[in-house]
């Protein structure tokens, strides 16, 4: 089946790819978005506070300055940030990718925290992914795809929060995807990492920031066999644009 | 000029997955009475200022802002006093 997802015509949105010093996952978002998916891309550099006015910010995956002291502690209180920060609190949106995700927990655009694998282990490979939540602008018009394949690659993606948190994010349905079985069964034996209830991806209250562990932006090329990523970015274009 | 000294700790609600895994080398050494190993971070640095009161907001500023993450840790610091000239006399 081709997972590519649904392209109506569209305004071409520009995506702006934020690079840290660490980031390693900037270039691949770059031939996802602009190679792959044919979108705008303008990389944004960390120490600039212009957005060349994208549309879509990406916090990509890597290890923003070294991940010292806490993964995304420092990369937060990057110049750029402020920017990002400012953008997201009018309605911007913004996907924050594996250690782009610790970074929105970091600069509290997120709620909770992601703690070391319980296994101590870095772990690298694919997995599957129940979308808890259809209603979002990531998701919205995915509803065919019940379980989604993205790979993973991360030492520090244990997702927690209190309880008070937790119960908030599933109120607001702000629990975007979990991991589970090729089916969609969502238990302990296939959480990868120890996250709370099997968390793997959350977003704000008013649905304009997503964080996820999963790399969708490995998984948009056809050559590669896997394109569920592609779901995710075509999603939020027709859904923001249409 | 005072020196701080800042300890951080995990949460005591948060599991520490490194402390276990130290924990069994403890066991491996032969040290049976080792129990509840928890691993935390240890940071110092001056704070160049005469004020203690100023002082200690911004080494409590620095901690909520960027030392530690009060989702997952709690920290405690300690302040003492010294003149750079003591220490370069030293």
């Amino acid at each position: 089946m081709d997972s590519f997802g649904e392209r109506s015509e569209m305004r071409k949105p520009k995506f702006g790819v934020v690079v840290f010093p660490g980031s390693n996952c900037d270039h691949d978002a770059f031939y996802a978005l602009h190679k792959v998916l044919e979108f705008d891309v303008n990389f944004l550099w960390h120490k600039d506070t212009d957005l060349k006015e994208s549309d879509v910010i990406i916090l990509p995956g890597g290890f923003s300055y070294g991940d010292y002291l806490r993964t995304g502690a420092i990369a937060r209180f990057s110049p750029i940030m402020n920017s990002v920060i400012d953008f997201a609190n009018k309605g911007g949106y913004v996907l924050g990718i594996c250690n782009g995700f610790q970074i929105l927990l970091e600069a509290g655009l997120l709620p909770g925290a992601l703690l070391q694998n319980i296994s101590l282990k870095f772990i690298c490979k694919d997995v599957y992914l129940s979308v808890e939540n259809y209603e979002s602008n990531f998701t919205k018009g995915i509803k065919d795809k019940i379980v989604l394949n993205l790979p993973i690659a991360h030492g520090d993606g244990n997702f927690f929060a209190d309880e008070n948190t937790l119960k908030e994010l599933e109120d607001n349905n702000q629990i975007i995807l979990r991991y589970s079985s090729k089916s969609g069964n969502v238990s302990n034996e296939f959480n990868p990492n120890g996250s709370l209830k099997n968390i793997a991806g959350i977003i704000n209250k008013n649905g304009n920031v997503l964080g996820m562990m999963p790399h969708p932006e490995r998984s948009c090329n056809r050559i590669l066999a896997k394109t569920d990523g592609s779901l995710i970015f075509n999603a939020l274009v027709n859904n923001i644009y249409n | 000029m005072f020196r701080a000294k800042v300890l951080i700790k995990r949460r005591p609600s948060i599991l520490d997955p490194q402390g276990k895994a130290v924990e069994i080398g403890a066991k491996h050494l032969g040290l049976t009475n080792i129990k509840n190993t928890r691993i935390g971070k240890y940071i110092e640095f001056d704070v160049d200022t005469i004020d203690k009161t100023e002082a200690e907001k911004e080494v409590s500023n620095y901690c909520d802002k960027l030392l530690a993450n009060p989702i997952m840790e709690d920290y405690e610091f300690t302040l003492s006093e010294w003149t750079p000239s003591e220490k370069e006399a030293k």
